[in-house]
């Protein structure tokens, strides 16, 4: 454990920016959280979590993945990708740093994807506890601990600084080229901080939620219940939940055509939207029900039956914030679950 | 409210002039209410619920509602029902399967207002004479609805409803002088560097997941443009400057003369754009350079990109640099 | 050494078949210069133009636009122009009120007996937006060479 008093956080920030990139939640324009690179002067946001998720820097909302020049009868393909510098993710929560494992499921098991694996092994993510878990938050559902959270760091506010802990070579990496600035910590001002936060989000109304109606091997229990309809009778079909998800993996790939050649690009796409995996014959699923049933039952069952019982989902609480209709996983898994 | 609600909607069913209730239904906590129809005078006892978060524009669910067999009850707010108007004007719903219950409107409370006031862990929201009474696992606070009221209520337009079948609570009047137009003026003030730089900084958050033209009851198309593979413009998430740009002002042309002004682009975006102001600058422009022009009020009106005047003004002499 | 290139704009004029295109026709004939930046691409009624080409002009390199069309009253379809001239003022505008400079887009009406004003209003266009330089505000990087 090693301590980092608050006078010298702008040190450390420094510190590590002076070697790779950092990034770290910092307020935007509207006051909300934006994770942004680091640069003289660049102060940290107070708020509980990014409006997007952690996701984007390793799975980004957009990425090229490479380019056709055609010559005559000839088609050049080219390589687009750019070497990836190393980079240092701070202050992720205990929900992202959980959805870093999923993504992981999906992205590194065979076939490996490459561009994802690449971004993997050059970021190092320091997380940080969270002090003050909203009303919104139900990680715990999960066995996620707020209070204790993965990552190749963690990191806990207290009172006159931050406790620091590495769980990782990357993380013991880290903290060793920022040692001159750490100082031995004490495990009590951590096991402090994590007892307050434990004891708000035992307070919440979400405390205590459970999943235990949906899960492994409810496919056909769940894939014909008539709720599905009155559910998703006021979904818009569009892809807010889906673009804040931290677990949310799909994606779409398209070419573009610069008038010069051709880029291939992939991009996020929401299972919500009417030209998902929209094919030559058409679409699999033609309407919003059916759409809005896959999007739910891949969280809550087929991701579980594939995993171990492992949820699609962290409970970082985002589609609760931010769905326009205040339709969201929460109320979906309550419905079907039949569960308080 | 509620319950002069609830009555309505169970005499309506009881005696058959409607099939089904488009209203709200409970949410998690106090304030995520969603958009529900109820079919019988059961599930209005034990679902419906209308408070000042019900924020919901509920006029674009009817045209698909319109057509899902029976008649359906919809209770529109002021705002609501010049889209509901708008969407009359162009055919999108069918008149005679639907009751409109206009319901007086003293502006919708934004949640997000809550929380910058730094209130958190919010368990529990109760009005009471004038007063909200926040509950939190912190404690309680008392705040004041006007303190906490949604950006597009502040500047509203009008809390006169242009269409209705009955009315509950006190019709309201066309708001004169709602300064709506004064951040578009504000923006129209500032040099063109200093406006780029402010869009920049708006769109450049935009993550292209179509809250705002799912939401927008001016949005109809059976399929958009920009979901159609060959438009050549449909590139989903692609974001970049040039795209952002491109969806946002093609979404607000295509609206424009259309947009009531309703404000639920804004109020869904959660990246907190102030979509609003494209919008209301088309709006705007209509007004000054064709005379005023309110989309929704009247049905029956001409939009102003649908006719034409002999000596309009010419491109060329309209607002910025001229030549 | 050093290549200095000088800057040459890419202007795409959206000439009306009737009218505009003829008139380009005409200051071709007439042997009047104007400069080979303009690349003309003709609809049939200035009404045809969507405000999505305007955007996908810049989006694929244009530096200036312009939208040429029968004089107000003259329209080969009877008032095609008249609506088209409401969008454009309307979208010009609104990209003036994005910070697009303003004077990358503009209108004219040229009829096809004026070669003459259509090789004019070509070398003033060519000569503005040279003046202002490459678009960058309109701009796809994707689309850059």
């Amino acid at each position: 454990m090693k301590k980092l008093s608050l006078a010298k956080l702008n040190d450390f920030f420094a510190a590590i920016a002076a070697k790779q990139a950092l990034y770290l939640p910092v307020n935007n324009k509207v006051g909300k959280a934006d994770f942004t690179k680091w640069t003289a002067g660049t102060e940290m946001s107070k708020a509980l979590n990014t409006v997007r998720s952690a996701k984007d820097f390793f799975f980004p909302q957009t990425e090229n993945l490479m380019d056709f020049k055609m010559e005559g009868k000839n088609i050049e393909v080219i390589d687009s990708r750019e070497e990836c510098e190393d980079f240092v993710v701070f202050g992720v929560r205990a929900c992202d740093a959980a959805s870093f494992a999923i993504l992981d499921s999906v992205y590194l098991v065979d076939p490996v994807d490459s561009y994802y694996k690449n971004r993997r092994e050059h970021g190092t993510v320091v997380t940080m506890a969270c002090g003050k878990p909203a009303e919104t938050c139900f990680c715990g559902t999960f066995g996620i601990d707020a209070a204790n959270p993965a990552g190749d760091v963690t990191v806990w506010e207290v009172a006159d600084g931050y406790m620091l802990r590495a769980n990782t070579e990357k993380g013991e990496a880290l903290l060793a080229a920022t040692a001159d600035l750490l100082e031995a910590g004490d495990e009590k001002a951590v096991e402090a901080a994590q007892a307050k936060t434990r004891e708000i989000m035992a307070k919440l109304p979400l405390a205590g939620l459970t999943f235990d109606g949906v899960g492994v091997g409810k496919t056909k229990e769940l894939f014909d219940r008539p709720e599905w309809k009155t559910l998703s009778e006021s979904c818009l079909g569009c892809g807010t939940c889906t673009f804040v998800c931290p677990t949310c993996q799909c994606y779409d790939v398209r070419d573009f055509d610069t008038g010069n050649g051709i880029k291939r690009f992939r991009c996020w796409d929401s299972c919500m939207y009417s030209d998902f995996t929209l094919m030559a014959h058409g679409n699999s699923r033609n309407s919003q029900v059916e759409r809005f049933r896959q999007r739910f039952m891949h969280k809550l069952v087929y991701y579980p039956d594939r995993n171990n019982g492992t949820f699609g989902c962290v409970g970082c609480g985002r589609c609760l914030a931010r769905c326009p209709i205040s339709m969201n996983i929460v109320k979906v898994a309550k419905t079907l679950g039949g569960n308080k | 409210m509620q319950e002069m609600m609830k009555n309505r909607a169970y005499a309506l069913l009881e005696n058959g002039t409607v099939d089904r209730v488009l209203g709200w239904t409970r949410g998690e906590f106090a304030y995520d209410m969603t958009p529900a129809v109820f079919r019988n005078a059961d599930e209005v006892k034990n679902g419906f619920v209308y408070n000042d978060f019900c924020a919901a524009n509920l006029s674009k669910y009817l045209v698909k509602e319109c057509r899902a067999g029976g008649k359906i009850l919809v209770f529109l707010k002021p705002c609501d029902t010049y889209s509901f108007n708008q969407l009359l004007a162009e055919h999108r719903i069918k008149r005679d399967m639907i009751y409109v219950v206009g319901i007086e409107c003293f502006g919708k409370a934004d949640v997000e207002k809550i929380k910058e006031m730094g209130i958190e862990g919010i368990t529990g929201i109760t009005a009471k004479d004038g007063i909200y009474t926040v509950s939190t696992i912190y404690g309680d606070k008392a705040i004041k609805p006007a303190d906490v009221m949604a950006e597009r209520c502040l500047a509203c337009k009008s809390k006169k409803h242009v269409v209705y079948d009955e009315l509950i609570g006190n019709e309201g009047e066309v708001v004169e002088d709602c300064n709506r137009f004064d951040m578009v003026a504000k923006l129209e003030a500032m040099t063109p560097d200093e406006r780029y730089e402010f869009w920049r900084g708006e769109l450049s958050r935009c993550i292209r997941c179509n809250a705002c033209r799912n939401i927008c009851p001016a949005c109809t198309c059976e399929q958009c443009i920009f979901d159609n593979p060959n438009s050549g413009v449909s590139q989903k998430a692609a974001v970049n400057s040039f795209e952002e740009n491109m969806f946002h002002i093609i979404r607000a042309f295509h609206v424009a003369g259309r947009c009531t002004d309703c404000g639920e682009c804004s109020r869904v975006c959660p990246q907190n754009i102030p979509l609003h102001l494209l919008n209301r600058k088309f709006i705007k422009d209509v007004n000054t350079f064709y005379g005023d022009y309110q989309a929704g009020e009247d049905p029956t009106a001409k939009p102003p990109l649908g006719k034409y005047e002999k000596n309009d003004i010419e491109p060329g002499e309209a607002g910025g640099a001229k030549e | 050494m050093q290549d200095v290139k000088e800057f040459r704009p890419t202007i795409v004029a959206f000439c009306c078949n009737w009218c505009s295109y003829a008139g380009a026709d005409l200051a071709g004939s007439s042997r009047l210069v104007y400069p080979a930046d303009v690349k003309i691409i003709r609809v049939p009624c200035s009404c045809r133009v969507n405000p999505l080409f305007i955007l996908r002009a810049f989006q694929r390199g244009a530096d200036g636009v312009i939208m040429a069309g029968c004089h107000p009253g003259d329209c080969h379809y009877t008032s095609g122009n008249y609506f088209a001239r409401r969008r454009m003022t309307l979208l010009f505008s609104m990209l003036d009120y994005l910070g697009i400079e303003r004077e990358r887009t503009r209108v004219e009406w040229i009829s096809a007996a004026e070669g003459a004003k259509f090789a004019k209003t070509m070398n003033e266009f060519v000569a503005t937006v040279t003046a202002l330089g490459e678009n960058k505000r309109l701009e796809d990087l994707r689309c850059k060479k």
